[in-house]
């Protein structure tokens, strides 16, 4: 599974408040109606959370999502 | 189960939106006239032409001497005069600076002879030869009436040496003879010709007859009493001798240009028929003038007279004119008052198609998902179209069989199928007998949308009720409309049965509803009960033994001054009234009682309008179900009242002015047409609240106790509440997000980390929900919220886990299954 990058995905602004660590941009694997992806998301490197941007859940996320439903 | 092929044929037949307009059905070579006029209007001659070349034979000879039958037929003769098309086709046969290239099907293997060069039989020669055969006219050409002079000018004569050129380049032979090895004014010899080909094996010295398929003998020039073969039968054209076809019937030759045409038309058909070896009469009820299902609405047209023609035929001006005066011919009943139908572009015949297809794609995206659950199956279309086309039934037939095959979009319903699952759960439901005890003579049944909307309203009426009468008892819960309309038969059986237990162990009265989509929601699934629209009931109570709130109600309602004081209200029936006749006269009687002064909107009673809210639109495509609304709001100047919940609310939030019955009924507002429609989480409150209270005071019952969630204090900025509204998340999904993050501890902070803003991510059910907040005192001011329904398995080759962690539940949202901790879950 190849990794997809977009541009939402913005890794600056945001740290781990359990971690208390920067997130870095990461391979993260999505799922949806049975289709998995990996995309690089900001994530902390150490416990594993993900950011999902806004910009990203109501962009690209969300037609994907309604592109799976309709398939 | 999704429709097979038969089944499509029937829907699409129900649509007479693609029948022929009138002028095309009159004319017996079914030129479309409609789309002649419309190009002429716009000055597009040459477009025009080519739209006459298309049908017709010989186009520049019949579009000068065409009688043009489809005037009388035509619908603006009772508003002016019928088009005179005929003058329009001589403007474009010599306005027009371009024709069209005509080309022949390939060569086939097959020869005709024609008989005659009468316009019949020019005519059957030039569709002939189009057709790909070898085709040999006899005899001088032209002939019969054609031959006679009548142009002065010679423009006829000149038109006819084109097309006769042209058949030749179609690969026409001419003989002058009248029949193979018959002199060129020998009838009676081509006739013998004929009458010897009819017996094989007799033919004479020339064996060029049997070269030939079939032979067609021209009217004029070879009648039936010449060749002996008997008149020919009116569907094929057909003679005693197989393979030889007449124009003659027997009933004499047509006068008019045009059925000559026609005739010749059906010799080629006939003759490519017998050619193939197939039916020379089976399917063939269409050919020449047919009656026509099309329906155009005369109402508006207003009358326009003619534009004649000048001496000398028709300028591009009086030909625009003319031309311009069309109808342009169209059903669309449906379509011009509905929303939804012209959204999509089409019609439903179209539509029934696109359901048809969208059923059979297997690999590929569906198309026509949106499309099929955007109807708001609200049924005006079968009130308005001529034909009486179901396109709720389609829709929902489709939507069941959609949900069936799982494939219906999750997102599409679930929002709406969550909150009937709220209104159905232990928040909200709640089936009591009257306070008092004793046996339940009446069930008042409010509907979740009015206790959403109005709860103080629903409140008052069910007082107003037991003022009036003995053993009112209450059940608050939903119909199951939503589940209907999203084609959940599944769920809507499961609210229904849940329904029918609290209905029989509440003695199984009457239920007096408040809502129109429960009363007919409840009339068609829970036939045994006996279900009665409030609003008589209301209207009794007032007039009758007025109780003391009542008239205090009313009379408020007359002295606030709003209603009552003049200016009338435009009542807005629900759609699900359309059929509910003695509910929409029970309101307007209450309103009646009321001294409000009422007007009717443009589509009314049982023609009345969707709100948008209806089918789930409001769900699956809010901007469609906002246009809705807003057309709907337009359709009466004056302040609506209606007696639906969610029609009121639908149309406050078009920015119309809008009451509920309950608002005149009940006044607790200075202004209750400009009351704001409550959003989606105070919907929730109100019915949750109103159920605590009732319970609380009328029963002496505790309310249920608040689940943990519920306990987190939040408050939202302005923009995130208007966001929230749009995205349909609700407070308790934040308070939930902010619960766990609480709990678990994990959040996101500000890099910067000056702001304390923070931002979790939480996910009950199949949606994941993500915050961003800022802890305000004991409790969070929210800044942000959005959500995915995408999960987060982690990061790659790893178990990670997203800030969402904890609450990966199941991954479909079912409400039964739910059921149980719906309070902790929703």
């Amino acid at each position: 599974m190849s990794t997809i990058r977009v541009p939402e995905a913005d890794a600056a602004g945001w740290r781990c408040a359990c971690c208390d660590c920067d997130l870095v941009l990461a391979p993260v694997e999505l799922e949806y109606m049975g289709s998995h992806f990996s995309v690089e998301l900001p994530a902390c490197p150490q416990c594993g959370a993900v950011l999902v941007p806004e910009p990203l859940a109501l962009g690209k996320m969300a037609e994907v999502e309604k592109l799976l439903e309709d398939k | 189960m999704a429709m097979d092929q038969k089944e499509l044929r029937q829907w699409e037949a129900r649509c007479i939106q693609e029948e022929m307009p009138r002028c095309t059905a009159a004319c017996p070579l079914h030129v479309d006239a409609r789309a002649v006029c419309g190009h002429v209007a716009e000055g597009r001659v040459n477009d025009a032409w080519a739209v006459l070349v298309r049908t017709m034979p010989l186009p520049s000879v019949l579009a000068r001497i065409c009688d043009g039958p489809c005037r009388t037929a035509c619908l603006r003769g009772e508003f002016g005069g019928g088009i005179d098309v005929a003058a329009l086709e001589r403007f474009c046969a010599r306005a027009a600076t371009k024709s069209p290239r005509m080309a022949p099907l390939p060569r086939r293997k097959g020869n005709a002879a024609v008989l005659g060069g009468g316009f019949a039989g020019l005519c059957a020669a030039w569709d002939l030869a189009r057709k790909g055969f070898s085709v040999t006219l006899y005899g001088p050409r032209p002939a019969g009436r054609l031959a006679a002079p009548t142009d002065a000018d010679g423009e006829l004569a000149a038109a006819l040496a084109h097309e006769l050129e042209t058949m030749a380049k179609l690969g026409v032979r001419f003989e002058d003879g009248a029949a193979p090895g018959v002199a060129a004014d020998d009838a009676a010899g081509a006739a013998r010709w004929l009458s010897d080909r009819s017996a094989p094996g007799d033919a004479g010295p020339d064996a060029a007859p049997d070269t030939f398929d079939a032979v067609f003998a021209d009217p004029e020039a070879v009648p039936a009493a010449l060749h002996g073969l008997g008149p020919a039968d009116p569907v094929s054209l057909g003679t005693l001798a197989p393979g030889v076809f007449s124009g003659d019937t027997g009933s004499g030759v047509p006068a008019s240009p045009v059925a000559l045409a026609a005739l010749g038309r059906r010799a080629a058909a006939s003759v490519e028929r017998f050619a193939q070896k197939a039916s020379l009469t089976a399917g063939r009820e269409h050919e020449g003038p047919v009656p026509t299902r099309l329906y155009t609405n005369p109402a508006g047209i207003e009358r326009a007279a003619p534009a004649p023609e000048p001496e000398g035929g028709h300028t591009e001006e009086t030909a625009a004119r003319e031309a311009a005066r069309c109808l342009n011919c169209q059903c669309l009943e449906s379509v011009k008052n509905c929303a939804y139908l012209a959204h999509y572009g089409a019609y439903p015949k179209v539509y029934a198609r696109r359901i048809y297809n969208n059923a059979s794609i297997v690999m590929g995206t569906r198309h026509a998902n949106e499309m099929i659950n955007s109807c708001m199956l609200c049924g005006l279309c079968t009130e308005l179209c001529p034909t009486n086309f179901d396109m709720a039934g389609l829709c929902l037939m489709a939507r069941r069989d959609m949900v069936q095959r799982g494939k219906m979009p999750p997102s599409a319903h679930e929002f709406a199928l969550r909150d009937m699952a709220f209104a159905n759960g232990p928040s909200c439901a709640l089936a009591r007998p009257a306070p008092d005890g004793g046996r339940t003579e009446l069930l008042f049944f409010p509907g979740c949308q009015l206790t959403a909307s109005d709860p103080g309203g629903a409140e008052a009426a069910y007082a107003a009720l037991r003022a009036a009468r003995p053993g009112v008892g209450l059940l608050l819960r939903c119909c199951g409309a939503p589940a209907r309309w999203a084609g959940r038969e599944d769920l809507f059986a499961e609210s229904l049965e849940a329904l029918r237990t609290d209905w029989r162990a509440l003695d199984a009265p009457p239920i007096a509803t408040a809502c129109p989509t429960c009363a007919a929601t409840l009339r068609q699934a829970l036939p045994e009960a006996e279900i009665l629209p409030v609003w008589g009931l209301l209207g009794a109570a007032k007039t009758g033994e007025a109780t003391e709130s009542i008239a205090e109600g009313a009379g408020t309602a007359k002295s606030s001054g709003i209603a009552g004081a003049g200016a009338p209200l435009a009542v807005h029936d629900p759609c699900a009234a359309r059929h509910d006749e003695p509910a929409r006269t029970a309101v307007r009687g209450l309103l009646a009682g009321l001294g409000v002064a009422t007007v009717e909107p443009r589509l009314t009673g049982k023609h009345t309008e969707c709100c948008g809210f209806g089918g789930l639109l409001a769900e699956a495509n809010p901007p469609l179900a906002a246009k809705a609304a807003a057309r709907r709001a337009a359709a009466a100047d004056q302040d609506f009242v209606t007696y639906c919940a969610m029609c009121r609310d639908m149309l406050a939030r078009a920015g119309k002015r809008a009451l509920h019955v309950f608002d005149l009924l009940y006044p607790r507002h200075a202004d209750p047409a400009a009351r704001p429609a409550p959003g989606h989480s105070e919907r929730r409150e109100n019915r949750a609240r109103l159920k605590d209270r009732l319970l609380r005071e009328l029963w002496r019952e505790p309310g249920a106790p608040p689940a943990p969630h519920e306990a987190v204090r939040v408050r939202c900025t302005e923009e995130a509440a208007q966001r929230m509204e749009e995205r349909r998340i609700l407070i308790s999904d934040v308070q939930k997000t902010l619960l766990h993050a609480r709990e678990s501890g994990a959040a996101l902070v500000r890099a910067d980390a000056t702001s304390g803003r923070r931002l979790a991510a939480y996910r009950p059910v199949s949606v994941t929900y993500w915050v961003d907040y800022e802890p305000e005192g004991d409790g969070f001011l929210v800044h942000n919220a959005w959500s995915h329904r995408m999960r987060i398995l982690g990061l790659d080759g790893r178990e990670g886990r997203g800030a969402s962690t904890a609450g990966d539940g199941p991954r479909t949202y079912g409400i039964g299954a739910r059921a149980s901790d719906q309070r902790g879950n929703e």
